[in-house]
């Protein structure tokens, strides 16, 4: 696809001897949502690994915009554009919202316009102007994947990668979640979103990629896929 | 590995028959021993439970030792297993609590320096009957020689082989047991041991006790073959540390490592106290260190564990 | 209450400062590094020949000694690290700590070498200060201030400043660091040259009181490390704290037996805590 903004091609990386991902590519256009889907170990995690510079690929390329991923270190990419909020949130519990929020804008451009993002995030979640001084330890799982999306907002990101956030959540709490990505979608960002939650991620993103063990073994349009007999046995349990 | 070491320790035996100069047994009796107290640190070092207050145990039973013979008249032979039973009580004292209470790693080897150092300084307290930090000396008995435990140079010998053996004896008992399966266990992860159905404080505390009394006897019988005692080379941070890098030197998951380490530290310090002298006070700690530094960075395994991965 | 006894309180509350700096240093960086540093009173001995040379033989004046001082031992640090800790970052805990170990002779030796073994003193004494019926020694009452003036300066640097809030992050989770454009290799090198400031701060207030010699590190080295595992090891506030009360424990101590017995009832002490509260007094 011409003018992808995150462009994926042969990637095979893992642990070790552990293969986790073999030849899986992928783009990104600007302003796309774009879903990650797959049962459990089928390497989604692994992808956004790579993605964000915390591991290093063993083949393929990976580049967003004119940057070459795995030429980069990981703490560089956030300066670049690339914020990644990770599987089970990894807040600070011991530091407050607000230092949480602070520790995203660690990067040189991010501490100048703190005060401009922290008003940002605490407009698109109200909820955590209100807790700014609470420990993010101390907050509902709901609230504290607020403070982890936010946190990773701060560095005026141009594209977020958003690792299971439904996780560990209860269903009520998932879908205010959604709700969460869809507004930040309505800001205009482009989106990387992986999920078990097959269903409800589908109708938040434009497309979507399958990953089984490894392999990308579908692709296409959101509506494509929740119509896809197979996709629908697979994950959507038929209905 | 065993061969090697029955076959070091026949040659060792019949070395003082030669009629060595004294300054090779000088140092040949200094290394078996300090040698004993390494191996006797790497017994429980190389299952994770790093202690540094094996002075300590060093400290009490040298101190026990020559107490009972300067006030109560005790022999060494009888003091000597009394000081010895005497640090091995302390030890129990210390570790059962921190084997219950789950006192690991770092917290594990700074409660044990903490030990060490309340050793010293008690040594140095008490100085109506130590001597304090100025050390004392076990009272000389040319008459009852045998019956005070001093001996020439040839007669340590073969009480500072004896004891060696002991400790190697031990090492490869324990490798050849249970114990070493159940305790290398409890090293890689003590909750999975103890659901396994080892008995990990049970375990970790006979390892324990074996180590501190090993080493508590090398460091006791080392007092006794220089009839001097002082507080800063018997017990604290000092003695503790020594002990520790000569096993590591030597690589402390191997029967010979702490012997071989001993040796090459024992050699170092000789060595840079012959080339130095009195001339530059320090150049000898300075190189020491050094090269104990660079040792750690470049032979983590020790010298045994480095010839061992090339063969 | 006794007067004496009251004045031992006052002075173990004054002493709980002075250790608290070395203690807050070593929390600071076994929190973000993982590494307890055993050479840490070898820093403080360092700084402390330091703050003597330039004052006694360079006729440096006192205060531009101290500042001098301060960034010396905060590059010693930063040395300490890059050179012995970083190559070692990998390897089992019990390595980097024992290197450090290693570091101690180096130091000591340094030490020896260029200054001999004789006890130096800077020969600077304060009048003591009279509070009704007790004295306080003016040394130690100004060390005490100053002590806390550069917790209090750590604390607002840990508080406010982005890379304070991202060492106290990194304690916590040090894997996800670099999501949030933080380099782990950076933030290291900074801790461990405050570790090294905090030695150097620590330093300038014990010269004042004692001689310097290359063993003294082994005079106090000990108690901080209690201090730090009683507080719990990486935790500021619990350290801070558990220095005052070693602190009073040891001058109290010193009132009722003496100095030597009251060391060995503080490590006692500490032993005995170790087995009530395994992770430190202040463990949540």
């Amino acid at each position: 696809m011409e003018g992808a903004v995150l462009r994926l091609e042969g990637i095979r990386a893992g642990y070790g001897d552990f293969q986790a991902l073999f030849d899986v590519g992928l783009t990104v256009s600007p302003g796309e949502a774009v879903g990650v889907v797959g049962p459990n170990g089928a390497g989604k995690t692994t992808l956004l690994r790579v993605i964000s510079g915390m591991l290093r690929p063993k083949a393929g390329m990976a580049r967003f915009g004119e940057t070459d991923i795995a030429a980069t270190p990981a703490h560089v990419l956030p300066a670049v554009g690339i914020a990644h909020v990770p599987e089970n949130r990894r807040l600070f519990p011991h530091l407050t919202v607000e230092e949480n929020l602070k520790v995203g804008a660690y990067i040189p451009a991010a501490r100048k316009r703190f005060a401009e993002r922290c008003a940002y995030v605490y407009d698109m979640f109200p909820r955590l102007r209100e807790r700014r001084h609470q420990l993010a330890g101390t907050m509902s799982g709901g609230e504290q994947q607020m403070c982890a999306i936010g946190r990773a907002l701060m560095c005026s990101p141009r594209i977020l990668l958003l690792d299971e956030p439904s996780a560990g959540l209860a269903p009520l709490v998932v879908a205010q979640v959604f709700e969460l990505v869809q507004r930040i979608r309505g800001e205009g960002l482009t989106v990387l979103i992986v999920e078990q939650n097959v269903a409800q991620v589908l109708r938040v993103v434009d497309r979507a990629y399958v990953l089984d063990a490894g392999h990308v073994v579908a692709e296409g349009s959101s509506a494509a896929l929740a119509a896809d007999p197979a996709i629908r046995s697979a994950f959507l349990g038929g209905h | 590995m065993i061969r090697v070491a029955v076959v070091v320790f026949a040659i060792l035996a019949v070395l003082p028959l030669l009629g060595l100069p004294d300054y090779f047994m000088h140092l040949g009796i200094a290394t078996m021993l300090i040698a004993l107290s390494c191996t006797g640190w790497a017994l429980m070092g190389r299952f994770g439970l790093v202690s540094f207050g094996h002075g300590a145990f060093i400290g009490i039973a040298a101190y026990t030792m020559a107490l009972l013979w300067n006030d109560v008249g005790l022999s060494p032979w009888i003091g000597l297993p009394a000081g010895v039973s005497l640090a091995v009580a302390a030890a129990a004292l210390l570790a059962y609590p921190c084997f219950r209470l789950r006192v690991v790693g770092h917290y594990f080897a700074l409660v044990t320096l903490a030990a060490g150092e309340i050793v010293r300084i008690l040594i140095v307290a008490l100085r109506d009957y130590t001597g304090g930090s100025l050390g004392m000396t076990p009272r000389l008995a040319p008459d009852h020689a045998v019956a005070a435990m001093q001996f020439g140079k040839q007669g340590f010998w073969w009480i500072a082989l004896i004891a060696w053996g002991i400790g190697i004896f031990a090492w490869w008992r324990i490798d050849r047991s249970m114990s070493a399966r159940a305790l290398s266990a409890i090293g890689e992860d003590e909750d999975a041991a103890a659901a396994i159905g080892i008995r990990v404080t049970r375990e970790k505390m006979a390892i324990t006790l074996l180590s501190a009394g090993l080493a508590a006897l090398g460091g006791a019988l080392g007092a006794q073959y220089r009839l001097y005692l002082n507080p800063e080379t018997l017990a604290g941070i000092g003695v503790s540390l020594q002990i520790v890098f000569g096993a590591l030197a030597g690589g402390m998951y191997s029967m010979l490592g702490p012997t071989v380490g001993a040796a090459f530290t024992t050699a170092l310090e000789e060595v840079l106290r012959v080339a130095f002298g009195t001339a530059f006070i320090g150049a000898a700690p300075l190189i020491y260190g050094i090269l104990l530094v660079l040792f750690i960075q470049f032979l983590p395994r020790g010298i045994v564990g480095w010839f061992d991965r090339r063969r | 209450m006794d007067p004496f006894l009251l004045e031992a309180i006052v002075n173990g509350i004054l002493l709980g400062g002075v250790f608290a700096l070395p203690v807050l240093g070593l929390n600071l960086v076994f929190g973000v590094v993982d590494v307890v540093w055993l050479c840490y009173a070898e820093l403080v001995m360092v700084g402390m020949y330091c703050v003597w040379f330039l004052y006694t033989q360079a006729g440096f004046p006192l205060a531009l000694a101290f500042l001098v001082c301060l960034p010396v031992v905060g590059l010693l640090g930063l040395l300490l690290h890059q050179v012995v800790v970083r190559p070692l970052l990998n390897s089992p805990p019990i390595t980097q700590v024992l290197a450090t170990g290693g570091v101690i002779f180096v130091l000591q030796g340094s030490a020896m070498l260029a200054f001999g073994t004789d006890f130096r003193s800077l020969g600077v004494e304060m009048p003591p200060i009279e509070v009704e019926d007790i004295f306080i020694s003016g040394t130690k009452l100004v060390a005490f201030v100053a002590a806390l003036l550069g917790a209090g300066a750590l604390w607002t640097f840990l508080k406010f400043t982005y890379v304070g809030t991202a060492i106290r992050a990194i304690a916590r989770d040090r894997e996800v660091m670099p999501l949030m454009g933080v380099d782990p290799k950076r933030i290291y090198m900074v801790a461990s040259a405050i570790g090294g400031g905090l030695a150097g701060l620590a330093a300038c207030l014990l010269v004042v009181q004692l001689d310097v010699h290359p063993y003294i590190g082994l005079s106090f080295g000990p108690i901080t490390f209690m201090i730090c595992v009683m507080g719990g090891l990486g935790n500021m506030l619990g350290g801070f704290l558990a220095a005052f009360l070693m602190g009073v424990i040891v001058s109290t101590g010193g009132f009722w037996w003496n100095t030597e017995m009251s060391y060995v009832v503080a490590f006692a002490c500490f032993i005995v805590v170790m087995f009530a509260r395994p992770r430190g007094l202040f463990a949540r």
